[in-house]
């Protein structure tokens, strides 16, 4: 067992974990962070993307112990009080949810390339959301999504 | 009606708070994991479970003799055993279940299981195994079905055609890969009811299954839907084994039991799309007219018959693809392997035997010296034609519309007209497939085609509703919101979708066959119009006027022939509830009569059909063998798009599943071991692939569907992989009769073609 302590969409935690829990495991059974989806459990699909330290990583394959220390965003880190991140919005404006498995994962990954760059073209949109499988969109409207979520970003998110 | 409403479920997801299968907890609640056998086909010789069952925190494991009912998984027959009972006949077939304290005491527990097995001669290749003299894995022969068409008289058919094009065709596995795993979650409640959540298409599916296998009434078996991540077929008939595996843990424990399936688990034992072989051959005039087709379609099924014999009826039907041809033989085979049974994908049994189709309509053309376009025109079914079943069609035909729509807006023959650049090793290709989609369950599933619904308005002027199909992402929640809301007059907001719950609804038969929308569509509205009568009565009543000449609509209930003359609906539910009205109402719907003889093959197979043209444009890296698909306009006629978003989602969603088929996607055996489980090795498109989709709606309405509306949603999928090889054969003229294209596959191709020509 391990300390770990480590700041979750923006609040400091402590727990008493196994450090060789995953942090998919750690946000899903002791911080009931639910919107974090397990797909694959190897890193293949996307589904449990997390921002960690800035980027964006598969939380099935970063260990409790790798966490110490760190900071980490979920899905639920990015709505406040009920308003929605510009990117929930557009995903629900564009028709962008089918399932909804994948969509957190989506979005985690959309909020982390439009933080590093706030008006990416097609291609670096593509690029971004490149490491998230969707299998009942096609993609076309998850892109425009994300374009839409650049017309509407506030610069504070 | 008809408007882009957001999806109602679509502000939860985006939330992460949808409840997924996985997300649910109970107290008490253990983890269950399945022992599955390693061989193709062996005696199960000893089964050692004493170091699993001693295992500090194992509460159950369990084999086939501790099954309380019957050991037994109805799908189409009852050939296929919940846990196998001294013989296994594939790689992850159950063998035992057992549950734990938490997900590592229970995987611990699986590998302390010992198995011994002796080996059985095993079969994995249906050509082989259809027949086979000494194995037998299903009756005498190892057919499961064997299905027929006979129209016209074909030998007279090729004796009249000036072209006769015969090819065999090869379509690989294919994976559903949905996002969410399989997943369930079984609670046994005091009152002896045990009530099972989970991830699955087909509620009264799963209910009949563990009332057989746990040996209860229906009445004490309840099973209600969670958020569904996605299917596409997949969560058909399978779900029933992993509600059942969760249920009978829970009844031996008496306590809730999770399982959720691993990835790899889910690949190797799941459903799969079956594998085909199509041997087919076509006969033309010189101007392209269809005179006869003789087709041989094999389904390789794997180990049980779970739900081949109905998807070889669809791809039977499907056979000739959307064209009047006056003469046919089909001869269908479902044959049993030594392999995963394979079961429902969108398309269910269409997309090989079209891609076939379509294939041998570019293969006719080029051999005529007519376009591709040219000879699909020149047959295309249209109004008052019958299909190769003897189907009439008298209504709602938008094969042309769509035909016309998709060259039109893709500049097909502008781009046809392009000389290719010969000189640069990307080539680009254009290619065309013209298909059609039964929609619902049609002949093949007569006794299914039936569905209930419940509608209740409460006093603030609230709606819920409920329905017997399930929403698995395609949209269905939303479209009948819509519906209810249209049908009582008031705004979607005011109207809330219950989860589908097998307690609430009569057995509505599964949620496949694009027949969600329809068969609910029509229960709900039967619902709905018993409701409007008390409504419109107190609604007359309180405008002084007649019942007859009130309509509902937004919020308000108005005289037709004035429409300033009205009151807002909040006060008309008022004075029905003031009135004691029963303002809940529960709603039925059969699907109109169809019809078919075994024999011949005719009948009036499908209530109707959809219809779609595909335009695929194409570029082959000729030094690579990489093909990229730069854009599809897929044209399809939906009959009425009830909510445009969600239909274009469905189209582009199965277009690029469709371009998975045609380019990548491809499950692997060796000696009956799937040898790519996981999603670095199964390779579905990224969104880096995806290529641009234009997505067009057309509307021929359907008669007996809800505002004229054709269930279709299988359909994007349908016609994909044909237009795609068809593209790439204009692109390289190179014909390639085997899915996926894959680079090396392409690649041989092309160099087999060098070496034929230097020659």
């Amino acid at each position: 067992m391990i300390d770990l302590k480590f700041t979750v969409n923006g609040e400091k935690v402590t727990l008493k974990v196994p450090g060789a829990k995953r942090l998919l495991d750690v946000l899903r059974e002791d911080l009931g962070l639910l919107s974090v989806k397990e797909g694959c459990s190897k890193g293949e699909c996307g589904a449990c993307s997390v921002i960690f330290n800035g980027k964006v990583v598969n939380s099935c394959m970063v260990l409790a112990c790798q966490a110490d220390g760190s900071e980490v965003t979920t899905l639920e880190g990015l709505s406040k009080d009920g308003h929605l991140d510009p990117l929930q919005e557009a995903f629900i404006q564009t028709g962008a949810v089918q399932c909804g498995f994948c969509t957190p994962g989506f979005i985690v990954a959309g909020r982390a390339l439009l933080n590093r760059n706030p008006h990416p073209s097609d291609e670096e949109i593509k690029d971004g959301l490149s490491g998230n499988l969707c299998r009942c969109t096609g993609y076309q409207k998850i892109v425009t999504a994300v374009k839409l979520a650049t017309e509407k970003d506030g610069s504070d998110v | 009606m008809g408007q882009s409403v957001p999806r109602v479920d679509a502000r939860a997801k985006v939330l992460g708070k949808g409840v997924f299968a996985a997300d649910l907890f109970f107290p008490r609640m253990l983890y269950a994991r399945v022992i599955r056998s390693s061989r193709p086909h062996a005696t199960l010789t000893r089964i050692d479970l004493d170091a699993a069952r001693k295992t500090p925190g194992v509460y159950a494991v369990l084999t086939a003799e501790d099954i309380p009912g019957r050991n037994e998984i109805h799908v189409v027959f009852n050939d296929q055993p919940f846990l196998a009972p001294g013989r296994v006949r594939y790689v992850g077939e159950p063998i035992a279940v057992l549950a734990a304290e938490t997900p590592e005491i229970a995987e611990e527990a699986v590998a302390k299981v010992v198995v011994e097995y002796e080996d059985l001669p095993a079969l994995f290749d249906p050509l082989k195994a259809r027949g086979h003299s000494e194995i037998h894995l299903f009756g005498t022969n190892n057919i499961y079905k064997h299905l027929k068409v006979r129209r016209g008289n074909v030998e007279e058919g090729f004796a009249r055609s000036d072209i006769i094009i015969e090819n065999t065709y090869r379509t690989p596995y294919q994976e559903h890969a949905y996002l969410e795993p399989q997943g369930m979650v079984a609670v046994p409640r005091p009152n002896g009811l045990m009530e099972v959540y989970g991830s699955m298409q087909c509620p009264f599916y799963v209910q009949e299954g563990v009332a057989t296998v746990l040996g209860l009434p229906l009445s004490q078996v309840r099973v209600i839907q969670t958020a569904t991540g996605g299917a596409f077929g997949g969560k058909e008939d399978v779900p029933t084994l992993v509600g059942v595996q969760a249920a009978i843990l829970a009844q031996k424990t008496g306590r809730p039991v999770k399982l959720i399936y691993s990835r790899d688990e889910d690949i190797i034992s799941m459903s799969k799309r079956h594998p085909g072989i199509i041997r087919y051959k076509s006969g033309a005039k010189k101007d392209g007219t269809l005179q006869a087709i003789e087709v041989e379609y094999i389904l390789d099924s794997g180990a049980y018959a779970t739900l081949s014999p109905v998807v070889l009826w669809r791809g039977t039907v499907h056979a000739g693809g959307p064209y009047r041809i006056p003469n046919v033989k089909v001869d269908s085979y479902a044959v049993a392997t030594n392999k995963v049974p394979a079961g429902a994908f969108r398309g269910f049994g269409s997309p090989q035997i079209l891609f076939a189709a379509e294939s041998q309509m570019d293969e006719l053309a080029r051999a005529l010296g007519l376009d591709p376009a040219e000879i699909r025109e020149k047959n295309l079914l249209r109004l008052n034609d019958e299909t190769i079943t003897g189907q009439k069609l008298s209504f709602s035909v938008g094969n042309i519309e769509a035909f016309h729509k998709a060259l039109d807006k893709s500049n097909y023959f502008e781009k046809k007209k392009q000389p290719k650049d010969t000189r640069s090793p990307i080539r680009k290709g254009i290619g065309l497939s013209t298909v059609y989609y039964g929609v619902g369950l049609g002949a093949g599933g007569v006794h299914l085609a039936r569905t209930g619904a419940y509608v209740q308005i409460l006093a603030d002027s609230s709606v819920q509703f409920a329905v017997g199909t399930t929403e698995m992402g395609q949209g269905m929640a939303t479209v009948l919101t819509q519906i209810v809301a249209d049908e009582l007059g008031l705004p979607v907001e005011s109207v809330y979708i219950l989860e589908t719950d097998t307690s609430r609804i009569p057995d509505s038969g599964p949620t496949v066959a694009s027949r969600a929308t329809t068969m609910s569509g029509n229960a709900l509205k039967d619902a709905c119009a018993q409701l409007r009568k008390p409504l419109k009565q107190a609604a007359a009543d309180l405008l002084g006027l007649a019942p007859d000449s009130i309509r509902l609509k937004d919020g308000w209930a108005f005289d037709a022939a004035h429409s300033e003359k009205r009151i807002p609906m909040r006060d008309v539910i008022a004075e029905c509830f003031r009135r004691r009205e029963n303002m809940a109402a529960a709603g039925f719907f059969r699907s109109p009569e169809v019809s078919w003889d075994d024999e011949t093959g005719q009948g009036n197979a499908y209530v109707t059909f959809a219809y779609a043209t595909n335009v695929a444009e194409v570029e082959v890296d000729t030094e690579t063998g990489a093909v990229r698909v730069v854009r599809i306009t897929a044209a399809h006629d939906v009959g009425k798009a009830i909510n445009p978003q969600l239909v274009t989602g469905q189209i582009e969603g199965g277009t690029v599943q469709g371009m998975g088929y045609a380019l990548t996607e491809e499950i692997v055996t060796k000696d009956g071991v799937i040898q790519n489980p996981h999603f670095s090795t199964y390779i579905i498109p990224t969104i880096k692939e995806a290529p641009e989709i234009d997505p067009i709606i057309v509307e021929a309405p359907y008669p007996n569907g809800p505002n004229g509306a054709k269930g279709f949603a299988e359909q994007p999928l349908m016609g994909i992989a044909p237009a795609i090889a068809n593209a790439v054969a204009d692109a390289v003229g190179i014909r390639i009769n085997e899915l996926p294209l894959k680079p090396e596959r392409v690649w041989r191709a092309l160099r087999e073609n060098e070496t034929k020509t230097a020659l």
